[in-house]
C-alpha cells in the first residue's frame, strides 16, 4: 500500500553558487562550490553522504551531443564509488533529481544523500541556448521550434483570449519582469542584478514578437545542491530544517500544441502536477495556505499561465489579482519568485529546480542574504519546475516547509 | 483527340524590382520579376502549380508525372518522386525528370500526349518549373524570374486540344551550364539572337504552317517564349502575328523571363481569357524549337477558379532591397554562427514520409478528430492505432490559432513565424509560416498549407509543409 511522502524526508543543508556568466568555473568548479556549500550549511563531511543525484541536461555543452555521467560529479568531488544517478527531464530536470534522492531516503536504502543540480551555458560562443535538442526526435518537423519562438505562442493566444491589446499585454508582462529584477537586484547570488523600468522592458529589442529581451531569462552557469536525510535523523544536523511535503508530478501526453482544442493559455502538465501535491500537502487553497512560490518563469508569460495553472491565481485575471494588486511580492499576499526568479536569478538548467526550493529553504529559515526581501513568518512554499514547452511539459511540484 | 484537361500555375509572392537592381548596379529599367522566397525552388514551385491545377481533379486518375526544369535542386536524385509524393499521387505511377534544356516543358508535354494517346496513361501531369540564378550584374539578372505550371493532359474533359505540333532539334549553343556551374554562361548576344533565337522560332512556327496550311491569321492569340522583348516582337513579326491584338504579353516586366516554364505560363494566361473555338499558337525554343496549334474547347469554362496566372499576379509583395535578395540565394559569404547546426535524418523522414510529404494527418474513427502529424494512439480520446485513419490534409483551409515571431532563429529570413493553424472543418498543424507581412498577422486570420524546404542540413534539401496567409 502506497504512503504519502509527507514529512518523511528533510533537508539539512543547501548551498547554491553565484549565478552568472562564470567565466572563471567550469562545470565541475561549480559542482564543488555548490556542494561544500550544502555540506557546511548541514555541518557533515563530504565522507558521510551515501549516495548522490546529479541533475543536468547537457552539463557543459561545448560540442554536439556531450555525454554525462554520474562520474562528473565523483571526479569533481573524488567521491569513492558512491552511487551517482546522472538525471535529465530537461528544464524540469532539479525537481526530479530531488524526487530520486527523497525516494531512495523513504525506502531506507541509504541514510543521508546528496542532490546536485548543473549547467554550464556559456562554454559555447552564442547567447541563447543550443539547438541540439530541438527536434531530435523529428529534424524536419522540430526544425526552428525554439524555446523562445515557442513560450511567445503562449503570449499571443493569452493577449488574444482574455483581449489584451499588445501594449496592454505587454505591460502585464513588463511589470512582472520588473518584479523580478527587482529582486535580482536584492540577490547577491543572482545572475542580473540592475532593476529595470516598465519602459525599458517594454521598448526593449523582440527576442521572439511579443517577447522582448526582458521578457526572457538570462543564459546562465550555475549549480545548486541539498543535503537530505530522512525526517526522524534531521534534528542531528539541525533545528531548522524543512521537510518534503509533497512531489507533484505529471508528464503531459504532449499533444498541447497539435490539438485543435489547446489554446496555449495553462499549462495541462502543471495544473495535473499541482493538484497532486496539494492533495498530498493536505492543500486546500494553496493561494492563502503557501507562502511562497518559486515558479518556472523562463519568459515572463510562463510566471502568468504557471500562476494560474497552479491556483494561486484565477484563470484569465493575472492582471487583477497579481500585478494590479503587487499580490506577488515578498510583502504581498501572494509572494512569488523573490529570489529573481529563473528571470533575474538566472536559469542553468538542470540547476533550476533544486535552487527554487534553495529560496524556499533560506525564507522559511529566515535567512535570505538580503533581509530586505525576507517574506515574514514563511511556513510552506513550493518549487515549480517544468521541462519542455507549451503543450508538451514534464512537471514537478515540490512542497517543502517547517516540519 | 488530347489536350489540356486542366492547367495551373504558381508565381511567387515576392517581386523585385528592376529599379532597385538599378540603384545596386547603376543604369534604370521598369517593371518588376518574380523571386521564389528563400524556402522555394522548382520542386517546390512545381508542387504549387500541380495543388493549383489537381484542386477539382481525381488525383487517383494521374497515371506518370513528368517534371520539367533547367534547374531541378538535386543534380543527381530525381524531383520528379518528391513533386509526386508531395501531389499525393499514386505510388504506381510513372514519375519523370526532363531536364537541361529551356524546351524540357514542351518536350515533357510532347511525352504526355504521345502516352495519353498510346494509352499507356490516362491522364498524365506536366509540371514546367524554373528558378534560374542569374549572375548579379549580368544582363540576365533584370530579366530572370521564378515560376512554375502545370498541364493535366488527357482524352476526357479537354479544356483545349492540341491539335498539331512541329517539333526540331539543333546543336545550337547559346546559353549553357557546364557540371558545378551555378551561373549561366552564354555567347554574343548578336549571335545568340540573329542566328540562334530569331531564325529558330520564326522557322518553327512557319513550318507548322506549312504542314496544317494554316496562317498566323487563324489564331486568336500566341504565346512563345523569346530571351528577350525585342527578339520577341521581332518573332512575332516574322510569323506574321499582329503585335497590338495576336501576341499575348509574356510577362517579361510583371514576372520576368521564366525559362522553362515561360511559354506554357504564358499559354496559360491565354486560357483563362480563351473563348471556345479560339485558336492558340504556342512556341517554345531552346536545343531547337517547338510550335503547336491549340484548339480551345467549352470545357475552358470549368477551370475559370484556378489561382492561375491571374491569382498570382496582383497577390505581391516587393522585396525591400537588394540584400534580402541575396540573402534568399545566398549569393555573399556570410558570418558563421556557432550555434548549433540543423540536422536531419533521411530513416527518420522515409519512415514519416506519409505526413512530411504527403500531408497525410489521423482521422480517429472512434472519436472523429482529426490530427496531425500521425499518432500512435488518438491524442483526443486515446483510441489504439486500429483506429486511426490516414486522411489527406494539404488542400485543408483553416485560421491561425496562434503564433509568435522569433527574431534569433537562426533562418534565412527571420522572424521565424511559429503558428498553430487550426482547420475550419477540426484538426490543426503546427508549423512555420511563410510568405507573410509581418506586420499584418493577426490570431483568426485565413490560413492554407504549401510545400516549402525547412533546411539544407547534411547536405540534403530537406521539405515538408508550412502554413501561409491564404494567398489570393
Amino acid at each position: 500500500m502506497a504512503e504519502p511522502i509527507k514529512d518523511k524526508v528533510a533537508i539539512v543543508g543547501m548551498g547554491c553558487t553565484k549565478f552568472g556568466e562564470r567565466w572563471d568555473a567550469d562545470i565541475q568548479d561549480m559542482i564543488a562550490e555548490a556542494t561544500y556549500e550544502a555540506l557546511d550549511d548541514a555541518g557533515v563531511p563530504l565522507k558521510d553522504i551515501e549516495a548522490a543525484w546529479l541533475g543536468a541536461q547537457w552539463g557543459s555543452q561545448i560540442v554536439e551531443g556531450g555525454v554525462v555521467t554520474g562520474t562528473l560529479l565523483s571526479s569533481a568531488l573524488q567521491t569513492q564509488y558512491i552511487p551517482v544517478t546522472r538525471v535529465e527531464n530537461a528544464c524540469g530536470t532539479g525537481a526530479e533529481s530531488l524526487r530520486g534522492a527523497t525516494f531512495a531516503l523513504a525506502s531506507k536504502a541509504y541514510d543521508l544523500v546528496m542532490v546536485v543540480g548543473v549547467e554550464k551555458c556559456k562554454d559555447m560562443g552564442f547567447g541563447g541556448l543550443p539547438s541540439v535538442w530541438i527536434g531530435r526526435w523529428e529534424p524536419v518537423y522540430g526544425a526552428f521550434g525554439t524555446g523562445p519562438g515557442r513560450y511567445a505562442m503562449a503570449a499571443t493566444a493569452y493577449f488574444a483570449k482574455y483581449g489584451l491589446s499588445n501594449e496592454d499585454g505587454k505591460r502585464m508582462l513588463a511589470e512582472i519582469s520588473v518584479k523580478s529584477h527587482y529582486y535580482g537586484a536584492k540577490n547577491p547570488k543572482a545572475h542580473l542584478r540592475r532593476e529595470v523600468t516598465v519602459e525599458q522592458v517594454m521598448n526593449a529589442p523582440i527576442i521572439s514578437w511579443p517577447l522582448g529581451l526582458f521578457d526572457c531569462c538570462g543564459v546562465t552557469d550555475g549549480a545548486s545542491a541539498a543535503i537530505l536525510c530522512r525526517a526522524e535523523d534531521a534534528n542531528k544536523y539541525r533545528k531548522d530544517y524543512v521537510t518534503i511535503k509533497a512531489f507533484g508530478m505529471a508528464a503531459s501526453p504532449g499533444w498541447g500544441k497539435e490539438r485543435d482544442d489547446y489554446d496555449f493559455t495553462y499549462w495541462d502538465a502543471t495544473q495535473a502536477a499541482a493538484r497532486s501535491a496539494y492533495a498530498e500537502a493536505g492543500i486546500k487553497d494553496p493561494r492563502k495556505e503557501l507562502d511562497v512560490v518559486e515558479l518556472h518563469d523562463c519568459f515572463t508569460i510562463a510566471e502568468v499561465i504557471a500562476s494560474e495553472s497552479m491556483f494561486i491565481c484565477d484563470e484569465g485575471k493575472f492582471k487583477e489579482q497579481m500585478t494590479d494588486k503587487r499580490a506577488y511580492y515578498h510583502d504581498g499576499e501572494m509572494p512569488v519568485n523573490t529570489s529573481g526568479g529563473l528571470k533575474s536569478f538566472g536559469h542553468p538548467i538542470g540547476a533550476s529546480g533544486c535552487r527554487e526550493v534553495y529560496e524556499i529553504y533560506k525564507q522559511i529559515q529566515g535567512k535570505v542574504e538580503e533581509p530586505s526581501r525576507q517574506i515574514k513568518d514563511a511556513r510552506m512554499g513550493l518549487a515549480h519546475n517544468q521541462g519542455g514547452h507549451p503543450g508538451k511539459f514534464v512537471c514537478g511540484c515540490t512542497i517543502v516547509g517547517a516540519p | 483527340m488530347a489536350g489540356i484537361v486542366s492547367y495551373g500555375a504558381y508565381i511567387p509572392m515576392y517581386r523585385l524590382s528592376r529599379a532597385i537592381l538599378g540603384q545596386v548596379w547603376g543604369g534604370g529599367g521598369k517593371g518588376e520579376k518574380a523571386i521564389a522566397n528563400w524556402d522555394e525552388d522548382s520542386i517546390t514551385l512545381g508542387v504549387e502549380a500541380g495543388m493549383d491545377c489537381l484542386q477539382g481533379q481525381d488525383r487517383q486518375s494521374v497515371d506518370a508525372l513528368f517534371f520539367a526544369s533547367t534547374t531541378s535542386p538535386f543534380r543527381e536524385k530525381q524531383s520528379a518522386s518528391i513533386v509526386a509524393a508531395a501531389l499525393d499521387l499514386r505510388e504506381d505511377i510513372v514519375a519523370s525528370d526532363f531536364g537541361n534544356s529551356l524546351r524540357a516543358g514542351t518536350l515533357a508535354l510532347r511525352s504526355a500526349l504521345d502516352a495519353v494517346k498510346a494509352g499507356s496513361a490516362k491522364n498524365v501531369l506536366v509540371i514546367v518549373s524554373d528558378c534560374r540564378l542569374p549572375a548579379p550584374n549580368s544582363a540576365f539578372e533584370p530579366l530572370f524570374g521564378d515560376a512554375a505550371t502545370a498541364l493535366l493532359i488527357g482524352k476526357d474533359n479537354i479544356a483545349a486540344e492540341i491539335e498539331a505540333s512541329y517539333y526540331m532539334s539543333s546543336e545550337f549553343i547559346d546559353i549553357w551550364r557546364l557540371e558545378g556551374d551555378i551561373l549561366p554562361r552564354t555567347w554574343e548576344e548578336r549571335f545568340v539572337l540573329d542566328e540562334g533565337y530569331e531564325p529558330h522560332m520564326t522557322k518553327a512556327f512557319k513550318a507548322l504552317f506549312k504542314t496544317r496550311e494554316a496562317s498566323a491569321k487563324d489564331f486568336a492569340k500566341a504565346a512563345f517564349y523569346a530571351p528577350n522583348a525585342r527578339s520577341h516582337a521581332t518573332v512575332a513579326k516574322n510569323a506574321g502575328l499582329d503585335a497590338k491584338t495576336q501576341v499575348q504579353d509574356p510577362m517579361f516586366d510583371s514576372v520576368g523571363i521564366t525559362g522553362a516554364t515561360a511559354a506554357i505560363l504564358t499559354l496559360i494566361a491565354v486560357l483563362e481569357e480563351a473563348q471556345a473555338g479560339d485558336k492558340v499558337l504556342l512556341g517554345n525554343y531552346g536545343d531547337g524549337a517547338d510550335a503547336h496549334i491549340i484548339s480551345v474547347t467549352p470545357a475552358v469554362e470549368n477551370l475559370r477558379h484556378k489561382r492561375g496566372v491571374k491569382g498570382h499576379l496582383n497577390s505581391k509583395v516587393m522585396l525591400e532591397n537588394y540584400g534580402k535578395y541575396v540573402k534568399f540565394r545566398n549569393l555573399m559569404t556570410f558570418e558563421e554562427t556557432p550555434m548549433t547546426r540543423p540536422r536531419t535524418s533521411l530513416p527518420a523522414m522515409w519512415r514519416d514520409r506519409n505526413w512530411q510529404y504527403r500531408c497525410h494527418g489521423h482521422k480517429c474513427q472512434s472519436c472523429g478528430k482529426v490530427q496531425f502529424p500521425f499518432q500512435r494512439r488518438c491524442m483526443y480520446c486515446q483510441a489504439g492505432p486500429e483506429s486511426l485513419m490516414e486522411v489527406p490534409l494539404a488542400e485543408k483551409k483553416g485560421y491561425l490559432a496562434t503564433y509568435s515571431m522569433d527574431e534569433r532563429a537562426a533562418i534565412v529570413d527571420p522572424p521565424n513565424v511559429l503558428a498553430a493553424v487550426n482547420f475550419n472543418d477540426g484538426g490543426r498543424i503546427f508549423s512555420q509560416m511563410t510568405d507573410r507581412d509581418v506586420n499584418t498577422i493577426k490570431v483568426g486570420m485565413p490560413m492554407e498549407l504549401t510545400f516549402r524546404k525547412i533546411h539544407d542540413a547534411l547536405g540534403v534539401h530537406n521539405y515538408s509543409w508550412k502554413c501561409r496567409p491564404v494567398r489570393v
